[in-house]
């Protein structure tokens, strides 16, 4: 039988490129996740995981830090966002380029600049590590809020709220029960954007708290240069399973809304 | 009127809160003071960091380096990203719908997951292949490279997903019916329709890996134009300094020069969709 091309054979090398590169490393975490330093199987790593204090406090910090920079982006993206998208505000489109901006400059880079100005306000990972790296997180994940909002908020469907208007809603009532309502994807997609990014995030708690505040990120960072293979696995497994969890969740919601994938 | 006003200002204080922290460090790019102190005799004017950054001092040559290597990989894994991810869409659009779920859920896995997981469970396949099968430290370039393309690729996928979606599937039949062969039709029929998916993939997987440390840190080995010290991109080069606190203050000026670089190609891209939206609208009233 002659060998005919057909296009769906184009794929070959993506699925294979994820395979090896994506899957197979995934289940090795998972492997060392459940086996001990001989290699063998062994629930140690989880025991010590929910045994250790420390490990569950960082857990509830970085729990803490991640729902708290969220709820800030959120406070300050909203109303930004509403603002950009509304022509009755905001006829200059460029100005929401320079809002997504930042994102392509360097981020250790914009770190380091976040750091400089909080120390020459004295306020340092010294003096209040919590507030700086809080901060620097608000600083560096409010764009990815602003993005996803701003293109959910250039969709919102004015009829319907003019519509409202006119059947009698005061502005409060048209914004809790038209705007709200139409930009819950924007605001799913906002939190994913930040909730997980910012509990496994490295750099920023790292510079900005002088290693003062330990999240899962630099967490799993310390074991794994401590050669604690297994514990660290272990974590980096919990970590997977809030990512499952979320994406499991937010799976029917429009997946254009991504942040970074919006960003061109 | 008074609403807008508001908004406006709003809109305005926001801007140069997110901008500050950039703009005291482009500020103090032409202080010659070390630290950045605001107050009396903080500012102490002079091109000091400038000449620094631009002659062979040992700071320009390793910021330079950094640049460089950031640059390289950048573009290398974005061009293995945007080949491999446009064939994948490609390919996986004209699959079976169980071949499909399967693709698109993997494609979503580098998407969602921590990146620290992404770095780590590389790191630990690499360290189990060079110990168990390839008895060789893997930790190079290829390595790298393979982590970067990793963080780009499924944003390729998802970029060009739509323009094929949104293509005319008769075009490409009927240039098969008309005696291209299958390549033929690939690259003047198909690649054509989802170029500006494959552009937007392009300069996305550019800015996530010159955005990138974690990945970096975990997965570089010797190379490039570091030699045979390990591959040092500008993320790692300011983190390992910011660690030890001996950050240079000429990232001053290359602030500057990082800040404009990258407004002169938004404004390019602006420019050149704004264009490319005159000639086909042009087109469309020549065609009717």
């Amino acid at each position: 039988m002659k060998f005919r091309f057909q296009r769906k054979y184009f794929s070959i090398p993506y699925i294979i490129f994820l395979s090896l590169f994506v899957v197979i490393p995934i289940g090795l975490i998972i492997y060392y996740a459940f086996s001990d330093s001989t290699g063998m199987l062994s629930i140690e790593a989880a025991r010590k995981f929910f045994s250790d204090t420390t490990k569950l406090d960082v857990i509830l910090v970085s729990l803490f830090v991640a729902i708290q920079t969220t709820l800030i982006c959120l406070l300050i993206g909203y109303p930004l966002a509403y603002f950009l998208a509304s022509k009755k505000y905001n006829k200059n489109a460029v100005l929401i380029m320079l809002f997504i901006m930042p994102m392509w400059i360097n981020f250790v880079l914009r770190t380091t600049a976040t750091r400089d100005i909080l120390f020459a306000i004295n306020l340092t990972g010294g003096n209040s590590p919590y507030l700086a790296t809080l901060i620097g997180m608000v600083y560096n994940y409010l764009p990815f809020v602003i993005l996803p909002l701003y293109t959910t908020m250039l969709k919102l469907d004015h009829s319907q709220m003019e519509a409202a208007a006119d059947l009698g809603a005061n502005p409060a009532q048209v914004f809790i029960k038209s705007v709200i309502p139409q930009s819950v994807p924007g605001i799913i997609s906002a939190i994913t954007m930040t909730l997980v990014p910012v509990m496994s995030s490295y750099v920023i708690s790292d510079a900005l708290s002088e290693g003062n505040v330990t999240l899962i990120g630099n967490s799993i960072y310390i074991n794994f240069a401590n050669y604690q293979w297994n514990n660290g696995s272990f974590t980096a497994f919990v970590l997977l399973i809030v990512v499952l969890v979320s994406m499991f969740m937010t799976r029917n919601v429009n997946k254009q809304e991504n942040a970074r994938g919006g960003l061109w | 009127m008074v609403k807008k006003i508001l908004a406006n200002c709003y809109i305005y204080l926001i801007l140069l809160v997110m901008y500050l922290p950039i703009l005291v460090l482009i500020a103090f790019s032409f202080s010659t003071n070390d630290t950045i102190v605001l107050g009396e005799g903080g500012f102490t004017p002079g091109f000091d960091l400038y000449v620094n950054l631009f002659t062979n001092t040992a700071v320009a040559r390793e910021i330079w380096t950094a640049m460089g290597n950031t640059l390289i990989i950048a573009i290398i894994a974005a061009v293995v990203a945007v080949v491999l991810g446009t064939l994948g869409a490609i390919g996986v659009f004209y699959s079976k719908k169980r071949t499909k779920v399967v693709v698109e859920t993997m494609t979503q896995i580098p998407v969602a997951n921590a990146e620290i997981v992404i770095a780590l469970s590389l790191t630990v396949m690499f360290v189990f292949l060079g110990t168990y099968i390839f008895h060789a430290k893997l930790f190079s370039f290829w390595t790298l490279l393979i982590g970067h393309v990793v963080l780009a690729l499924p944003f390729v996928y998802l970029s060009v997903k739509p323009k094929l979606q949104q293509m005319d599937p008769n075009l490409y039949e009927a240039a098969l019916d008309l005696g291209a062969k299958p390549s033929q039709g690939l690259i003047k029929v198909i690649i054509p329709q989802i170029m500006p998916g494959i552009f937007s993939g392009f300069l996305l997987s550019i800015t996530l890996s010159l955005d990138d440390y974690i990945v970096t840190e975990f997965t570089r080995g010797a190379g490039l134009l570091s030699g045979d010290a390990a591959i040092e991109t500008l993320s790692t080069y300011i983190q390992t300094s910011l660690k030890k606190h001996t950050v240079p203050p000429e990232l001053r000026p290359l602030t500057l020069v990082i800040f404009l670089t990258v407004l002169l190609i938004i404004i390019g891209v602006i420019v050149y969709r704004a264009q490319k939206g005159k000639t086909k609208t042009r087109k469309a009233v020549l065609d009717r």
